[in-house]
């Protein structure tokens, strides 16, 4: 009680104009802003990943299985920074257990069970368990029963049942599309939904998330495919590089388009809270939203990709200029995040004022814990390259 | 021969199979179990309630606030404080006051320090005020809210009396409600960590008293009472006023009306 009242006391001074009393604690903090950035990159991993199994595209085949334990990395921390937030995280299972059917974000448990159970897990399965029995059959020790127990116990690797392996990783492909597009455009809804909150309130938001999150889980796999690729002293895939930086592209300028439709449709009908957006993009969002986030998250990158394709440059410069671009891209989207989630919190609902956000280092929803959530996906990402390599040269003949 | 053995297979295996659909169906029921308790466990908790022989079907509550008549006294959001254990700090309360100041040249000063609750100093620019008023502020039990609508495990409900009320022991904090609000009705109590808001002062209500605000408020600006029942003063109060409630556009229908609302007022 004294810490929020001796967090919330110095902020009073830096509020202008207006604002109820009750918003002076701002109640979606950076670990909000996390989740949506965490459930894209899952979203856009498995996007990338389908492009290999439904659409065949084939130059892309090298980063099919990085993108799915990507996705999977990812998904299991996505709960956490919900969880962490809760005033009472040990009332959580009641999300499961008493639903509100009318509620958008009730729906979560249900979206995110179906992802993770029928979707990624199946597909990784269905994707690796000829290769798992072979290595568990290889190998020794706790390392065979590691495999063992991932196999399922299956030992099935007859011809007709890897043709069905194969059938089935096709169709939950397939369903994963729609899941995916459902896991994050359902996170877009439950802020473009609520209506009280005027810079949320559009019906273009679930499919603005999803595009962004197409875009950046791209762009992740990009750079991790470009990192890892040098550590393990291998050649990095041009062909697969250049069109993945060819989705990033076509992704990018749909993302793009769609924030700028938004845009100028919101300036077009300038309604009643076009006057204090125009005080919170001009002020204390300036550097976020224009700055980071069209700038150098979405202008420069496009510019250079695009550069890229049209110029003949060394592969060498093409490599650096994914590279750099996929990082910036990274922190465009995660600045869309934050203007969203903060942005849309710095005005008060009164219109007629903006208050300020100031994060703690230490605490649940503080810096360090926000970090470790970021890193997190990474130390579990190392551990699945372990457990099943992605690598094509392991896949077992 | 064979066939039959096949038939017995068949037999056998289907068995099994119903056996598995009649597993999974049991260990799938006895996920709800956990819920059931609960809801046993709760019904005992609002007996108090009903016990002294109120019933929520037959009243339909609501509130009139007269703008004209608020003098920015405060001291119905400190009586709301003190009966509802709300922090006495200014970053949380279930009721507040707001100075409106029109100037000469159009500009309109808000303000609401300490949530009103120690009432309202005179500025040095009064001198080029217009036009000035209080206006008190409180959850407007909407007909229709967007906090119960988005409340994930349904903490937060409409009570058949139509006042919306949170239950404290069910709420996980999430926040939603609070952003769902679009008057900034409700926060998160620093203590419980829970969402609180404005209930009428329902456990005064169930009794026959007023909410704690109305009882202390003395130039009767804020009038407590049946929206639907020709007797009551706030019936009255409907009647003979020119009503108005907070933001209609969003059709959240509130059940606060407000007489001399000035369009300033958000």
């Amino acid at each position: 009680m004294e810490e929020i009242v001796k967090h919330l006391t110095p902020l009073l001074k830096e509020i202008t104009g207006y604002i109820y009393p009750n918003e002076i604690e701002l109640h979606w903090g950076l670990l909000i802003v996390i989740y949506p950035y965490l459930t894209g990159l899952v979203a856009g991993a498995f996007i990338l990943a389908s492009l290999v199994k439904v659409f065949n595209v084939k130059e892309v085949q090298p980063t099919y299985r990085i993108s799915l334990l990507t996705a999977l990395a990812f998904l299991i921390v996505a709960p956490l920074p919900l969880l962490a937030h809760l005033g009472h995280p040990e009332r959580s299972f009641e999300i499961f257990l008493t639903p509100n059917t009318s509620s958008a974000m009730a729906m979560f448990g249900f979206v995110y069970a179906w992802y993770l159970m029928a979707v990624l897990l199946l597909e990784i399965w269905f994707d690796y368990r000829r290769d798992i029995i072979l290595w568990a059959e290889k190998e020794s020790g706790w390392k065979k029963w590691m495999h063992k127990i991932t196999s399922l116990f299956s030992s099935d690797i007859s011809e007709r049942a890897l043709r069905f392996d194969r059938k089935a990783a096709k169709i939950i492909t397939i369903i994963g599309i729609p899941s995916a597009f459902l896991l994050h455009g359902y996170v877009g809804f439950i802020f473009g939904s609520v209506k009280a909150n005027p810079w949320w309130s559009s019906v273009l938001m679930p499919i603005v998330f999803l595009f962004s999150a197409i875009v950046s889980g791209i762009a992740l796999v990009l750079l991790i495919y470009m990192i890892v690729t040098p550590l393990r002293k291998k050649n990095i895939d041009m062909a697969c590089l250049n069109k993945m930086a060819t989705f990033l592209f076509l992704a990018m300028i749909v993302d793009f388009s769609l924030e700028a439709l938004d845009f100028v449709h919101r300036i077009y009908e300038s309604e009643e809270s076009i006057k204090i957006l125009t005080q919170l993009v001009s002020g204390k969002l300036f550097s976020s939203l224009i700055v980071v986030q069209l700038l150098i998250g979405m202008l420069i990158p496009l510019g250079a990709i695009a550069a890229v394709k049209i110029f003949k440059w060394p592969d060498e410069l093409k490599r650096l200029t994914y590279f750099l671009s996929a990082i910036l891209v990274q922190v465009g989207i995660f600045s869309t995040r934050w203007n969203v989630v903060i942005g849309g919190q710095l005005f008060s609902k009164s219109f007629s004022g903006l208050t300020v956000y100031k994060t703690t280092f230490l605490g649940l929803e503080g810096l360090l814990v926000s970090l470790g959530l970021l890193l997190l996906p990474f130390i579990i990402l190392y551990i699945l390259f372990y457990v099943l390599p992605p690598w094509e040269e392991a896949r077992a003949a | 021969m064979t066939d039959n053995r096949k038939l017995g297979e068949n037999q056998e295996r289907s068995s099994g199979r119903r056996k598995f659909i009649g597993g999974l169906f049991a260990s799938f029921t006895s996920l709800l179990v956990p819920g059931f308790l609960r809801a046993d466990n709760k019904s005992k908790d609002v007996k108090w309630i009903i016990a002294g022989g109120y019933s929520p079907n037959d009243h339909h509550w609501g509130m009139g606030i007269d703008i004209s008549k608020c003098i920015g006294c405060g001291r119905c959001v400190e009586a709301c404080k003190r009966e509802n254990n709300v922090p006495l700090v200014p970053f949380f309360t279930r009721t507040w006051i707001e100075r409106y100041r029109i100037l000469e040249n159009g500009e309109v000063l808000i303000d609401s320090p300490d949530a009103g609750m120690k009432s309202f100093k005179e500025e040095s620019t009064e001198d080029n005020v217009v036009r000035s008023f209080f206006v008190p502020k409180i959850c407007n039990q909407c007909e229709n809210p967007p906090c119960v609508q988005v409340c994930p495990v349904g903490a937060t409900f409409q009570t058949a009396d139509g006042v919306v009320l949170i239950d404290s022991e069910y709420c996980i904090g999430c926040r939603y409600c609070i952003q769902a609000c679009p008057y900034g009705a409700r926060f998160l109590h620093p203590e419980t960590r829970t969402a609180e808001k404005c209930t009428f002062c329902y456990h005064r209500i169930v009794k026959g008293l007023a909410p704690a605000c109305v009882e202390a408020c003395p130039t009767q600006a804020r009038i407590f009472g049946e929206i639907k029942k020709k007797a009551s003063p706030l019936v009255r109060f409907l009647r003979m006023n020119k009503i108005n409630v907070l933001k209609p556009y969003l059709n959240t229908e509130p059940k606060v009306f407000y007489a001399n609302l000035d369009m300033e007022v958000k």
